[in-house]
């Protein structure tokens, strides 16, 4: 069984680097053929008519030509601040930071990382018994890979001669949570609020809810973590 | 200043800095009967201000496919990529935008995106990025996270992937490649014992060009967990759904 494995191992690995190869030489054979054609009837002219100069030699200055540097701002880095609600284990603060690409003007990609703390148990707080959890267990960790979608841009007032521009999106994804000693794969979704005060900086109103599995009490169940918070970013 | 507020100032230092170091920002020339300077950087946002033939803008910046202008009277607005093409280089050449666009699919470089899956039984998160050497091979580095009911781990793998058809909307491709895996047994069950161990895969997927520079793909990878004991351990992995973009 290994033997074989290994053969097919092998033979795949071959055909991988081989294959692109032979693509590679019908490149080869197809930029030969033509600067053949080209160079042909050069080498004809000149060798037949070495009178066929002009008179004039054109001094002709070239202009350097540059592709203009426009300088992109795609990315959108920025930090925020809010309340975690955790099922079971009270209302915490959150902080953490935020990286987005923005891939056209309708959709963007965006990677979370947050940080919290686990209250007690309304079972711990009315029994007087043991923690459930140690205080490292508490700790509450998670990132979310997300796709967010600009849903309702637009612009908003302040007075009669500001105006900012804005946008009302929706966003899901997956990640993972890091608490009660262990990782679970989390679904997230939720929206959001952003608005421009200037062009490259950008204040954010977020409400996501984090979905996950979770069995600390004895029985699996499904757990909805809503978090809101407010944050800054900053397109780059 | 407090004590905490400087890092922010320093922030915002740099920022003005950068700004005003670039003071030579690249011009052109408007070409079409006229563009149009809107508000902001979408397609709903008002008009407000038009330039016509023969005027010089300079380009300030550019957020996914708007261009903000500045005129030489000092207005600012932002302009379609659509229009942007029809303006001049100040060599009298149409200006040359990088374009994510089918055409460009093609002599695509790097690529990058995010996978959702099942690693023999247990979810799994991967990012991945990859470099493309020709129009049929690339090299990809996957970084997964895996979520299982017994154990957790992380695992980056360095392949090949070679694309048959690449002109194909939908190409399916052949990957190959090895890297290493980390398994942490949850701390319920006996056997507690962390490992590191090499993994080597074969695979195959579909990529799926969606639109401009989008694409979505799935793939499936037999991989071969060598581990110190006497047999090595096989796992399917199915990558479901993948999101992607070229740049």
């Amino acid at each position: 069984m290994e033997v074989f494995r290994l053969r097919v191992l092998f033979l795949i690995a071959l055909a991988a680097t081989t294959l692109p190869g032979c693509a590679l030489f019908r490149g080869d054979g197809e930029a030969a053929s033509t600067s053949e054609g080209i160079e042909a009837p050069a080498g004809d002219s000149t060798g037949s008519l070495p009178q066929d100069r002009p008179i004039i030699e054109p001094q002709v200055e070239r202009r350097e030509i540059r592709r203009a540097r426009i300088d992109t701002e795609d990315f959108e880095i920025g930090a925020y601040f809010g309340v975690l609600s955790i099922e079971d284990f009270e209302s915490n603060t959150v902080y953490g930071a935020r990286l987005a690409y923005h891939i056209t003007e309708d959709f963007f990609i965006e990677g979370t990382v947050g940080q919290s703390k686990a209250g007690r148990t309304s079972y711990e707080t009315l029994s007087g018994s043991a923690a459930l959890l140690t205080d490292d267990e508490r700790r509450y960790t998670y990132y979310a890979l997300s796709l967010g979608w600009n849903a309702l841009p637009g612009e908003v007032f302040i007075g009669k001669n500001r105006a900012y521009n804005s946008a009302f999106y929706i966003v899901a994804g997956i990640g993972s949570t890091s608490f009660g000693g262990d990782d679970r794969f989390t679904v997230n979704g939720g929206f959001g609020y952003r608005i421009l005060p200037t062009d490259w900086l950008a204040v954010h109103f977020d409400v996501r809810d984090h979905v996950f599995d979770i069995d600390l009490l004895g029985k699996k169940k499904i757990v909805n973590n809503l978090e809101a918070h407010l944050g800054l970013s900053i397109f780059f | 200043m407090p004590q905490w507020l400087r890092p922010f100032a320093l922030l915002v230092a740099l920022f003005t800095v950068g700004a005003k170091a670039d003071d030579e920002l690249p011009k052109v020339l408007v070409a079409d009967p006229y563009i149009e300077l809107h508000t902001g950087p979408g397609r709903g946002y008002p008009v407000f201000h038009v330039i016509e033939r023969g005027r010089e803008v300079e380009i300030v910046k550019r957020r996914t496919d708007w261009f903000q202008v500045r005129t030489d009277r000092g207005i600012e607005g932002w302009v379609p990529r659509e229009q942007m093409i029809a303006t001049l280089a100040p060599t009298g050449e149409p200006l040359d935008l990088d374009e994510p666009a089918r055409e460009n699919y093609m002599s695509r470089r790097w690529q990058g995106g995010i996978t959702a899956g099942d690693f023999g039984g247990a979810s799994e998160i991967s990012i991945f990025g990859g470099y493309a050497f020709s129009d049929n091979l690339s090299i990809e580095l996957t970084v997964t996270h895996i979520l299982g009911e017994f154990s957790n781990g992380y695992s980056a793998t360095l392949g090949l992937i070679h694309v048959f058809v690449p002109e194909w909307r939908a190409s399916p491709y052949f990957t190959l490649g090895t890297g290493i895996i980390y398994t942490d047994p949850k701390s319920t069950l006996v056997r507690t014992e962390d490992r590191t161990d090499q993994i080597g895969y074969v695979g195959g997927g579909i990529q799926l060009y969606l639109t401009r520079r989008f694409m979505l793909r799935t793939e499936y990878r037999s991989n071969v967990v060598f581990t110190s004991r006497n047999d090595n351990e096989e796992v399917d992995e199915w990558k479901y759904l993948g999101f992607a973009f070229f740049f």
